[in-house]
């Protein structure tokens, strides 16, 4: 697919939730189930971008210490996990990547 | 002053710690849109047309790793489906706008301009000009998006090839993730959804993210449906 049209579409869907509920107001309402995993797509959609761009770096499985993103992704989430700072995990995360890959 | 534009300026000056926060993550997004590989100008209007961080940021993730157009799609839906809370909850604040509004402040809902908003409305109610709050601080964050995607468009291009700026990208997602994982529900959904991933990597389109990304949102689910 073209990607003017992923653009394109992608926009169009983005302004149809945005839109949705405004335009149906009294006329449709969110169903409790669906309300109550709306939380959970942020973490499973992450993780399910995270583990594989940690464990598959070159496209196949690598469960070594050789594995450079893998060390510098599990530093990366000690330090989101104690700190809660965005720009501070991206920082750290990339310079840890960048010394590994000068040793 | 006349009370819309009042009304417009307070919405900005809500808006304005957000920007702060907004603007280095524009910047990110721009650069890393190009080291994904798209042009200035689809990167650049990426940031108007679907305007949507999060989505933008898995977009770049996905084009990178060459998944084609369907399942980018799904994913762009999967992640804007909290927008659907947010028209849901400010739907009753905007019923008597013409329709031309509506369109205009769905088009500028964003989680940014939703939680001011939200805020001031159930605070104070409704008026004949409340939505110039929500637009103002719907425009403000905007342009400032736009604004700091061309700045990491500049940037994006003076950087190093040979510098993994790639991992920028799972390192954004590992800050956004970590912190929300504060009960085991949010756990369940974070390590089925990973694992999954990791299992369903060899199938064929990336439909191993679309399915690792259903089972961690209805494990998550289920697993509070049982506490």
């Amino acid at each position: 697919m073209n990607i003017w049209l992923v653009l394109l579409l992608g926009g169009l869907i983005t302004f149809g939730m945005r839109f949705s509920l405004i335009y149906l107001f009294g006329r449709f309402d969110i169903p409790e189930t669906i309300r109550k995993s709306l939380h959970y797509i942020p973490p499973a959609v992450l993780s399910a971008i995270i583990f594989p761009a940690l464990l598959y770096p070159a496209d196949s499985l690598d469960l070594s210490l050789g594995n450079t993103r893998l060390l510098a992704g599990i530093i990366a989430i000690l330090v989101a996990w104690f700190s809660k700072n965005t720009l501070l995990t991206i920082l750290v995360g990339m310079a840890i990547l960048l010394i590994f890959q000068l040793l | 002053m006349s009370e819309a534009r009042k009304m417009f300026l307070e919405g900005v000056r809500a808006e304005v710690p957000l920007l702060i926060g907004v603007f280095p993550f524009g910047m990110i997004y721009g650069a890393l849109a190009l080291n994904a590989g798209l042009s200035n100008s689809a990167a650049q209007l990426m940031s108007s047309i679907v305007f949507a961080g999060s989505a933008q940021f898995v977009t770049t993730q996905l084009v990178h790793e060459g998944a084609p157009g369907l399942v980018i799609l799904l994913t762009i839906a999967i992640v804007n489906l909290r927008h659907m809370l947010y028209s849901a909850s400010l739907a009753p604040y905007l019923k008597n706008l013409s329709l031309r509004w509506k369109v205009l402040l769905s088009y500028l809902l964003t989680d940014e301009a939703y939680a001011p908003s939200i805020i001031k409305y159930e605070k104070d109610g409704i008026h004949p000009f409340s939505h110039w709050f929500l637009f103002g601080a719907g425009f403000a964050l905007w342009f400032n998006w736009q604004v700091s995607t061309a700045f990491g468009i500049f940037l994006g291009a003076a950087i190093p090839e040979e510098w993994p700026l790639d991992f920028a990208l799972p390192l954004t997602f590992i800050a956004m993730v970590v912190p929300v994982l504060k009960t085991r529900p949010m756990i369940a959904a974070a390590l089925s959804a990973g694992i999954v991933a990791l299992l369903a990597y060899s199938l064929p389109y990336k439909l191993g993210l679309i399915l690792a990304a259903l089972t961690g949102i209805i494990v998550g689910t289920v697993f509070e449906g049982k506490k």
